[in-house]
C-alpha cells in the first residue's frame, strides 16, 4: 500500500470525517529540542538525589569496621579524558554534517562510539577489580548504584550515536539540513559527559 | 502495474470515530484531557471505596472489620492511589491538558505523543497496582513507604508499589515537559505571559515542580527497590544504611507534590470565581509572583514532615520558619479571591457552590497548616488524625471541591449539554455537609491523642470516629446525584451552545464541544481574560472568531 498523507484519499469518494486525523505539524516551529533539554533537567535532578543521598552517608553514616570503600584514581581519570574527547568528536561530527560532508560526518560519530564503548569496557575492568561488591557496604552500594545509573545512559547514548550513524547514510533521515535526531543525540551526549565530570568529583575526588 | 479499485469502495478514516476516541491512541489534547479526568473519576470511586473501608472499620474500637494485613493495605492503596490515581492526573492531566491550548492560543499542546503516552501509562500502572492487592498482597508501609517497615513487610507487594508509582511519577514528568513547552513557547503571535489566564501560570509553577521533584523519588524508589531485590542496605540500619535519608529524599518530592495536587486548583478556581461573579481576578500580578513564590518556598519547606525524626534543633527552626513563610502568598491568593467575589454579581449556581465551599474548607486547611509548621505543636500532634484532618481539609475541601466545581463549570463546553442544577445542588450539600462531618471531628480526635493508621483505638474516641463514619457515608451516597447527573445529562441535559457563562476565556469563544482544531478560524487574542463588569467598548479583544459570541451574551 502505498503511503498516504495525512487526510488524502485513495481515491474521490463520499464525505469521510477526518476531524479526528490531527494536524500532527501544528503550524508551529520545532520546539523538541527544547522538550528534551526540559526532560534533561528531570534526568539531572534524578542523579542530583543521588549525589545528596551519597553525600549525606559520607557525612552521617561510618563506614562499618573491615570494610573496604577505596577508589584507585588512575582508570577512571582515562575514563574521564576519553568522555570528554568524545564529546568533542560528536560535536567535529556536527560540524562535518552541516557542511555535507556525510563520510567524515560518520566517521566521528564511529569515534565517538568507540570512545563510548571504551568508556562502558573501562568501566567494567574497574568493576572487576574493585576489592568490595554490590551488598558489601552503603558506600559500596551506593558507588554502583550511581555509576551504574550513569553507565546505563552511556549505554542508551552510545546505541543512540549508531541509530544516528545509520540514519546518517544517504537516504536516511539525518540531513545536512534537517537533523534533529542528531542535534538531540549530541545534546544527550553532552549531558552524560557533564553528569560523569560531577560524578568524577563527588565520587573519586571528594 | 495499478490495479483498479472498485468506484464503490471508500476507505476507513485512519482513526477512530465518535466514542472509541476515547479507548484509542488519540493525539487530540481534548480527547486525552477526558481520557484523564474519566480514569481519574474510576479511581477516585476505588480510593473511595477503600476509604469506605478504613471508616468502617473505625466506627467501632476494635479492629473487627477487616485483618490488620488487610487494613494497612486498605490505607497504603487508598492513599497512594488517591494521589497518584486520581488527584494528580486529574487537576494536571485532564484539565490541564484540555484547557491549556486553547489559553495559549494553540490547536495542542507542544508534544501531542508524548501526551498520549503520559496518558497510557496510567491505566497499567493502575491496574498493577490494584491488581497487586488480589495477587500477591499489596504494599502495607502507606503512601509513604518508610524503610524500615517498607523493607520487613511482604516484598512482593511492595516491590508492585514500587514499580506503579515510578510508571506514575514518569508519567507526570512527561506531562510536566508538556506544559512547560507550551506555555512558554506555543503562544499564540500577540499574546504575552501576564495576559494569559491565570490556570496557565498555575500549571507553569505545577510543572516546574513535577519536573525538579519528581525525578529525586524515583532515584528514592529505585534504591528502596534495591534494598528490598538485591539486599543493598541504603536505608537498611542493620546493614548500615540510613532510614532518615529515605525519609529527606521521599520528602523533598512529597512536599511539593502536594503543590503539585493543589497549585492547578488554584488556578482553576481563579478562572471559576471571575465568570460567576462577573468581576475582574483580583490582583491578577500578585497572585503570579505568588505562585511563584510558592514554586520557590515549596522546594526548601520538606523537612517539615520531619520534625519528630530526630531533626536536630537548628535544622527543624529553619523549616518551620520556611514553612510559615508560605502562609504569605497562599494568603494573598485567599485574599484575592475573596476580593474578586467582593461586591460582584453572584450566581450560586453549582460550580459556584463548589468554589466558594473551597475558599472556606481551604483556609482551615491552611490555618491548621500553619499549626503545624511550628515544632513544639507538631511534636504532639505529628502521626495523629489532626494530620489526617489537616491534609483531608487541603487535598478533599481544597482540590476535589474545584474539580467538582470545574466538572460543573467545564462540562457544557466538553458536551455541548448543561447539568442538571438541581442534582448539582444536591451533590454539594450532600459532599459538603459529609464531607465536615468526616475530617472537623478528626482535629479534636488528634489533639487528644488518636494515633493514624491504626484500626484500634482507646475507647474514649469512639463517637467522634462514629460521626467520622456517618460524614464519610454521606460522601459515598453524594457520588450518586453526581453520577446519574452527569450520565442522563451526557444523553438528554439541555443544549449548552457556545458559551453559557458569557465568558470571556478561548475555551468559550468556539462551539461546545469544539471542533478538532479548537476553532474553525484563526485562534482568538484575548488580552483581557477577565473583562467581567467591565464597559464592553473599552475591552480590547481583538479577536476573528468568538467576538460576537461575546458580544451577545448578557455581561
Amino acid at each position: 500500500m502505498t503511503s498516504l498523507a495525512p487526510g488524502q484519499e485513495l481515491q474521490p469518494g463520499p464525505n469521510i470525517d477526518h476531524s479526528a486525523d490531527v494536524d500532527l505539524h501544528g503550524g508551529h516551529p520545532d520546539f523538541r529540542m527544547f522538550g528534551l533539554a526540559t526532560f534533561l533537567v528531570a534526568d539531572a535532578m534524578t542523579f542530583a538525589g543521588f549525589f545528596a543521598a551519597y553525600l549525606t552517608f559520607k557525612a552521617v553514616n561510618p563506614l562499618p569496621p573491615g570494610s573496604t570503600f577505596e577508589l584507585e584514581l588512575l582508570l577512571p581519570t582515562i575514563n574521564t579524558a576519553v568522555l570528554i574527547i568524545s564529546s568533542f568528536t560528536f560535536h567535529r561530527a556536527g560540524r562535518l554534517l552541516r557542511e555535507g560532508n556525510g563520510p567524515g560526518c560518520r566517521l566521528w560519530l564511529m569515534i565517538t562510539a568507540g570512545l563510548g564503548a571504551a568508556f562502558l569496557a573501562g568501566q567494567m575492568v574497574e568493576y572487576f577489580h574493585l576489592p568490595f561488591g554490590l551488598t558489601d557496604n552503603l558506600f559500596a552500594s551506593t558507588f554502583y548504584a550511581i555509576t551504574g545509573f550513569h553507565g546505563l545512559h552511556v549505554t542508551l547514548g552510545v546505541i543512540c550515536i549508531l541509530i544516528v550513524w545509520l540514519q546518517a547514510r544517504s537516504g536516511g533521515r539525518i540531513t545536512p539540513s534537517d537533523h534533529f535526531g542528531f542535534e538531540a543525540a549530541e545534546l544527550y551526549w553532552h549531558f552524560v559527559d557533564g553528569i560523569w565530570v560531577v560524578l568524577y568529583g563527588i565520587l573519586y575526588l571528594l | 502495474m495499478t490495479v483498479a479499485l472498485p468506484s464503490d469502495l471508500s476507505p476507513q478514516p485512519l482513526q477512530p470515530q465518535g466514542w472509541l476516541r476515547y479507548l484509542s491512541f488519540s493525539l487530540d489534547h481534548k480527547v486525552i484531557g477526558l481520557q484523564y479526568l474519566i480514569t481519574g473519576f474510576l479511581f477516585y470511586f476505588i480510593g473511595g471505596a477503600l476509604a469506605g473501608v478504613i471508616r468502617t472499620e473505625l466506627a467501632s474500637p476494635i479492629s473487627d472489620f477487616v485483618s490488620r494485613d488487610t487494613y494497612n493495605q486498605v490505607l497504603t492503596l487508598h492513599g497512594t492511589v488517591m494521589i497518584f490515581l486520581w488527584i494528580v492526573p486529574v487537576v494536571n492531566g485532564a484539565f490541564g491538558n484540555y484547557l491549556i491550548p486553547f489559553y495559549v492560543g494553540a490547536r495542542d499542546m507542544a508534544f501531542p505523543r508524548l501526551n498520549a503516552v503520559a496518558f497510557w501509562l496510567i491505566p497499567p500502572a493502575g491496574i498493577l497496582l490494584i491488581s497487586s492487592y488480589f495477587i500477591t498482597g499489596a504494599a502495607q508501609s502507606g503512601w509513604t513507604a518508610y524503610p524500615p517497615l517498607s523493607l520487613t513487610t511482604p516484598a512482593a507487594g511492595q516491590v508492585i508499589w514500587i514499580l506503579s508509582v515510578l510508571l506514575l511519577g514518569g508519567s507526570s514528568i512527561f506531562g510536566g515537559i508538556n506544559f512547560i513547552a507550551t506555555i512558554l513557547k506555543l503562544r499564540r503571535p500577540g499574546l504575552k505571559m501576564m495576559q494569559l489566564p491565570m490556570y496557565c501560570w498555575a500549571m507553569l509553577g505545577t510543572s516546574i515542580l513535577v519536573v525538579l521533584s519528581t525525578p529525586v523519588l524515583a532515584g528514592t524508589l529505585v534504591m528502596l527497590s534495591f534494598d528490598i531485590i538485591a539486599h543493598t542496605g541504603f536505608f537498611n540500619p542493620a546493614l548500615g544504611g540510613n532510614v532518615v535519608v529515605y525519609q529527606h529524599l521521599f520528602w523533598f518530592y512529597s512536599h511539593p507534590a502536594v503543590y503539585i495536587m493543589v497549585l492547578p486548583a488554584f488556578g482553576l478556581v481563579s478562572e471559576i470565581l471571575p465568570i460567576h461573579a462577573r468581576k475582574p481576578l483580583f490582583g491578577y500580578t500578585t497572585m503570579v509572583y505568588s505562585i511563584l513564590a510558592i514554586v520557590v518556598l515549596g522546594l526548601i519547606v520538606w523537612a517539615h514532615h520531619m520534625f519528630t525524626s530526630g531533626t536536630p534543633p537548628w535544622m527543624r527552626l529553619f523549616f518551620t520558619i520556611a514553612t510559615s513563610f508560605i502562609a504569605v502568598p497562599t494568603g494573598i491568593k485567599f485574599f484575592n479571591w475573596l476580593a474578586t467575589l467582593w461586591g460582584g454579581k453572584i450566581a450560586l449556581n453549582s460550580a459556584m457552590l463548589f468554589a466558594s465551599a473551597f475558599i472556606v474548607n481551604f483556609v482551615f486547611g491552611g490555618i491548621t497548616g500553619v499549626a503545624l509548621a511550628q515544632v513544639p505543636f507538631d511534636i504532639h500532634v505529628h502521626d495523629t488524625y489532626f494530620v489526617v484532618g489537616h491534609f483531608h481539609y487541603i487535598v478533599y475541601g481544597g482540590t476535589v471541591f474545584v474539580i467538582f466545581s470545574s466538572v460543573y463549570h467545564w462540562f457544557p463546553k466538553f458536551s455541548g449539554r448543561m447539568l442538571n442544577e438541581h442534582l448539582g445542588r444536591l451533590h454539594f450539600l450532600l459532599t459538603f455537609i459529609g464531607f465536615n462531618l468526616c475530617f472537623a471531628p478528626q482535629h479534636w480526635l488528634g489533639l487528644n491523642g488518636m494515633p493514624r493508621r491504626v484500626a484500634e483505638y482507646d475507647p474514649q474516641f469512639t463517637l467522634w470516629n462514629q460521626v467520622s463514619s456517618v460524614g464519610a457515608l454521606l460522601m459515598a451516597v453524594s457520588a450518586l446525584p453526581f453520577l446519574v447527573n452527569v450520565v442522563v445529562s451526557l444523553w438528554r441535559g439541555a443544549p449548552a451552545g457556545d458559551n453559557p457563562w458569557n465568558a470571556l476565556t478561548p475555551e468559550w469563544l468556539t462551539s461546545s464541544p469544539p471542533p478538532v482544531e479548537n476553532w474553525l478560524g484563526e485562534a482568538p487574542l484575548v488580552k483581557e481574560p477577565y473583562g467581567y463588569g467591565i464597559d464592553p467598548a473599552r475591552l480590547r479583544v481583538d479577536s476573528t472568531s468568538g467576538l460576537d459570541v461575546w458580544m451577545g451574551g448578557n455581561r
